[in-house]
Parts: C-alpha cells; structure tokens; sequence
C-alpha cells in the first residue's frame, strides 16, 4: 500500500524553504539527537528500525554506521550519496529537489552518531538544479544554525558541502565515489579496508544513499518500532519506487515494503500502457533480473524479490510490454554498462566490450551459431571477478534474458530479424 | 585566460570546503564547463593554477567524465537520454526527429553554431521519458509539439 513518510509534503513547493520544513515538524529530530541521544544510542536506534541502505546493495544502515573505529584519532567523513545514475531509478533527485533539509537533516544525524565534523554531498553532474537546492538549502541551515558551530549549544560542530561529480555511473559506487571526491578518476578501490575503516583521505568514512539518510530523521522522531512496524520481516519500512516504462502513469511512488508489485503497475501506475500486454518487469534498477508477468504479485521487499530471482536493488521499476525485443533491451543495457565501466578490472573492461560486441551483431541480424553459448561463457568469467559490482551488474539482466527469453536470441540469429517488432514512436 | 573572474571567484568559493585542495578538481572542472560549454589543456593549465595542483592531474582526472564536452559544442547542447526508460517510449525516434528538424546528425553542431545534438545514458529521469537535457535544464515528458515549441523558445532566445 501507499504510505507517504518521505514523501509526505513533497507537493507542498514551499518544502524547500527552511522556515515551511520547521513549521512541518522538521529538525526536531536533529535537535533531539543532538541534545538528547549518544551517539551510541543513535546507531542502536537506527540498527533496531530495520532501515536499509537504498542505495541499491540494502545494506543494514545502523551497522554501517557502527563499523567505524570509536577511538580512531583520524576525522571521520560523512558522505550522502546523490549520484543517481542506475537507469530507471529517479528517486534521489526527487528528494533533493523538493525536500533538500530532509537529506541534511538525515546527513546532520548520521555525522553526529559517526563522530563526523564534516560531511559532502556528492550529487551527480548532470543534477544542476538539484545541486543548486542542496547549496541553498544548506546555507539557510547554516543561517538556522542547524549547522556550522557549536549547533543548539551543545558544542557539537558540523559543516557541510555539495560536491559536484562528473556523469560517470562508476561513481555511485561507494569506493569509486571517495577515489572521486578526492579529485582522481572515479576507479573502484580493493576491500577491505571497507571505508567505515579507510575511506576518504583514508579517514573513518561512511556512505549513505540520499533515500537512506532521509529516513533516519522519521526514525528519531517516531521511534525505531514504529518503523519496524512497517514492511515484512527482514524489509521494514517504505521504500520510493521509481516506476518508468511502458504504464499509464510513470511516476515515483512510495509504498511500505511487502506492497505487491501489480499495486504498483496497476493501482499507482494505472496499468499497462496503449492496452498492451505485460513482457517483462526490472524490478530494481536496469542490474537486476527481469521478472515475468506470472510474478506480477511479487511482494516488493528484499527477501521476495530475491525469492523470486531477481532484487529490490535501487527500486527502480521498468515495465516492458509485449512490442519489446528483449535483445534490443539488452543491446541497450550492455552499451550502458560498457559505457560505463571504469576500466581497472579486465573482465569487466574487456567482458563488456565484447559482450556489446556480440549482442549489437545479434540485434542487427548478424548472429552467428555459437554466439549464444559465447555470451553465456564471457557472462560467467565477468561474473564474481571484479573489484566493484559493476562487472555483476553488466551481467546480471544479459543472463536473466537469455533464461527467460533464450528463444528471442535464437530466433535473432536464425532469421535474422526480431521475433517481435520493436515500434516506440516519441508522439 | 580563458575563465573569467566569476568563475575564479567561484572556483575559490568551492575549494573552501576540502582538507585537500586536490578534491577540489571536479567542482573547478564543472565551473570551467559551465561557462565555456567544453574543456582543454589551456583550461586545466588555469584550474592547475588556481587550485594549485599539478596540471596533469586536472588533466587525468578530466579525461575520465564524459559529462564535460573536451570539444566546442553549439550554444545549446542537447543531451538525449536513449537509456532504457526513455528508449522504451521513443527516445531513438525523438533523436531522428530532433536530426531532421536541426538538419544534423547525431553528433554534429548546427552550421550557426547554435545547436549540438548528442545522445547520453541514463540522466536519472526515467519516469519523466522521453527527456532531453539542454545545458543544465531537464525537459520531460517530450512530445513532437514540445520539443518544436523548446527549439523555436531557444532560437528566440539566441
């Protein structure tokens, strides 16, 4: 079902402002943390309420948070991660476009319970506008004395910053995102050490999603058990799904965890686009497995979706109706993923410039016998053998497509041609 | 010197922030960018300069972001995302539309150095498709209309 909690005054266009955000209950959680909880009791909190990164791996927050050292004499780094770039996700930019004190309060508390004085805002590139809301939303925060020194006299200090990436989808990779932030190319780092041990300036650094640390501030206000109280067993909570395709009404869309997948297709999305029949579903981002239309009713949490092979990963959502070739999809994908490789790991650098290679000769006719069984071979040599998850990620939807629509690739190659004609005419 | 003194002042401004000014890279490499619409060498001389380190590694760091042009792109850069959500609702027609009204391939600049048509992936915008960025603004939901009423507002405005 729909429930807005990050979402709740997202139409509201004064949110932006600092002065509506207050009157709209907000920075009381701040305040509460600030003056009233140890960091100790911040993490234990966050930990108890089930909250998991929506970054995409759903990694628990609060034990993120509790890996960096106590006693470590190094500052320690705070990092919202505002690189949005999976296709189909779209969440991100929503929030910091139209709730922006949301994210910093989210950043404010997660920096307290770390010990951070100091913590970025990596947005994305090509995010401009959002990137100017963040700055000026930080500003009047400052002017609030929400941040800077000695914030609700408690002698806690904290600045902030926006940092600007460079378009590149690598980047959004934790390690990547640090090798970046400190002005190298955005190249994955070995772990461990994990950054919660050395990541910026090899300093004590957690990352967390923008969607993440907007939830940590209705977690203080509420109380870990409300939110718990939320979602299914191991997914508590609501999560913003980004709904993109071919439905009525695309859109971004927040429901508690355990929400059925057709909820979302047809009650929120209102169905199918045109009256065409549904082909196929990414549920989690363009990394993660396709689904079929039998499993429509799909409870959208991490264990169900991974039950059903597939992942929540970033929750974005791509329908594709029956006028899809899926080689043509997965032509799409791995040019992305090519694209988008950073180049350090051979299997990742040279598996997906072959993997293109093969798959854009398959689409244009040009298969040959044998070529299926080479991207299958190419597909496990990548899989497992890189340093981040983009090599897992470039392969994960080709061998989910070649399991569920093997007979597409086949036909490709023996006719020469689509099995279905691809007709996606911009109106 | 090819960055004016706003930028400079702006580049400064956002040095402030880092521990280590090395950080400072991208932000004065986005600032760069925006008021020269592509980078060069001369530009990353004058960033090394400012930011006060080595230019190769403004360079190095520049080469890796296909986001910044390292070419002269036309006054208004169009960015089509044909990633799969916007492919999915027509992005490679809404490309072929936007050749034929320009009368230029993908790829090339408008003989009056007006309008540079490109193709990028996902520009996080999916459920808004199919979407074009000119410059730093986000146009959505295009439709044949909108996309002529947009080119006809920016020939206007030019």
């Amino acid at each position: 079902m729909e429930k807005k909690i990050l979402f709740k005054y997202i139409d509201d266009p004064n949110q932006i402002n600092i002065a509506t955000y207050i009157d709209h209950g907000g920075y009381k959680a701040w305040e509460k943390a600030l003056r009233g909880m140890t960091p100790a009791q911040l993490i234990d909190e966050v930990k108890k309420s089930g909250l998991r990164g929506r970054g995409g791996a759903g990694f628990p927050a609060g034990l993120k948070w509790s890996f960096v050292p106590k006693d470590s004499p190094k500052p320690r780094y705070l990092i919202c991660n505002a690189d949005e770039s999976e296709p189909g996700t779209c969440k991100d930019r929503v929030l910091l476009e139209h709730d922006p004190h949301a994210v910093i309060e989210g950043m404010a508390i997660a920096a307290y319970a770390i010990g951070s004085h100091l913590a970025f805002c990596y947005v994305r590139g090509e995010f401009a506008h959002p990137a100017s809301v963040m700055e000026r939303a930080i500003e009047e925060a400052y002017r609030k004395g929400m941040l800077g020194k000695n914030i609700f006299g408690t002698g806690y200090d904290l600045d902030m910053a926006v940092h600007t990436g460079g378009g590149a989808y690598i980047c959004g990779e934790e390690t990547a995102l640090l090798n970046s932030l400190e002005g190298e190319r955005g190249m994955s780092r070995i772990r461990p050490p994990f950054p919660a041990i050395e990541g910026l300036y090899s300093c004590p650094t957690v990352v967390n999603n923008v969607e993440t640390l907007a939830s940590v501030p209705p977690i203080i206000n509420n109380g870990a058990d409300w939110y718990a109280s939320m979602g299914t067993e191991k997914s508590k909570g609501t999560k913003i799904f980004s709904l993109s395709g071919h439905v009525k009404r695309p859109g971004n869309y927040e429901v508690v965890l355990g929400t059925p997948l057709s909820f979302l297709v047809n009650d929120l999305g209102g169905g199918m686009l045109d009256g065409h029949k549904l082909k196929a579903v990414i549920p989690g981002g363009s990394s993660t497995p396709f689904l079929k239309p039998e499993q429509i009713d799909t409870p959208l949490d991490y264990e169900s979706l991974a039950a059903a092979g597939s992942m929540l990963g970033s929750g974005g959502v791509i329908v594709i109706d029956d006028r899809t070739c899926m080689v043509w999809v997965i032509e799409r994908l791995i040019h992305f993923y090519k694209h988008e490789s950073c180049g350090k790991c051979t299997p990742c650098r040279e598996g997906t410039g072959w993997l293109e290679q093969i798959i854009s000769r398959i689409e244009q006719g040009e298969g040959k016998p044998g070529d299926l069984e080479k991207i299958d071979s190419i597909c496990d040599n990548i899989l497992g053998r890189t340093i981040c998850p983009l090599g897992d990620a470039a392969v994960m939807p080709i061998q989910s497509a070649l399991k569920l629509f093997r007979d597409e690739f086949q036909y490709h190659i023996d006719n020469k041609k689509c099995l279905v004609k691809s007709e996606f005419e911009f109106k | 010197m090819i960055l004016n003194d706003t930028s400079i002042a702006e580049i400064k401004r956002r040095m402030a922030p880092y521990p280590r000014r090395k950080s400072a890279i991208l932000p004065a490499l986005t600032v760069a960018y925006r008021q020269v619409g592509h980078l060069s060498n001369e530009i990353y001389r004058e960033i090394s300069d400012i930011i006060e380190v080595p230019y190769i590694e403004v360079a190095e760091a520049a080469s890796f972001y296909t986001m910044f042009p390292k070419e002269p792109v036309g006054k208004y850069l169009i960015q089509v995302c044909h990633n799969i959500s916007c492919a999915l609702l027509g992005a490679d027609s809404l490309i072929s539309y936007l050749e034929e009204k320009l009368n230029i391939k993908k790829g090339e600049t408008t003989s009056d150095n007006l309008f540079t048509l490109v193709s990028v992936e996902c520009l996080g915008s999916c459920a808004s498709a199919p979407m074009m960025q000119i410059n730093d603004s986000y146009y959505e939901f295009l439709t044949r209309e909108k996309v002529d009423k947009i080119l006809a507002e920016l020939k206007q405005q030019a």
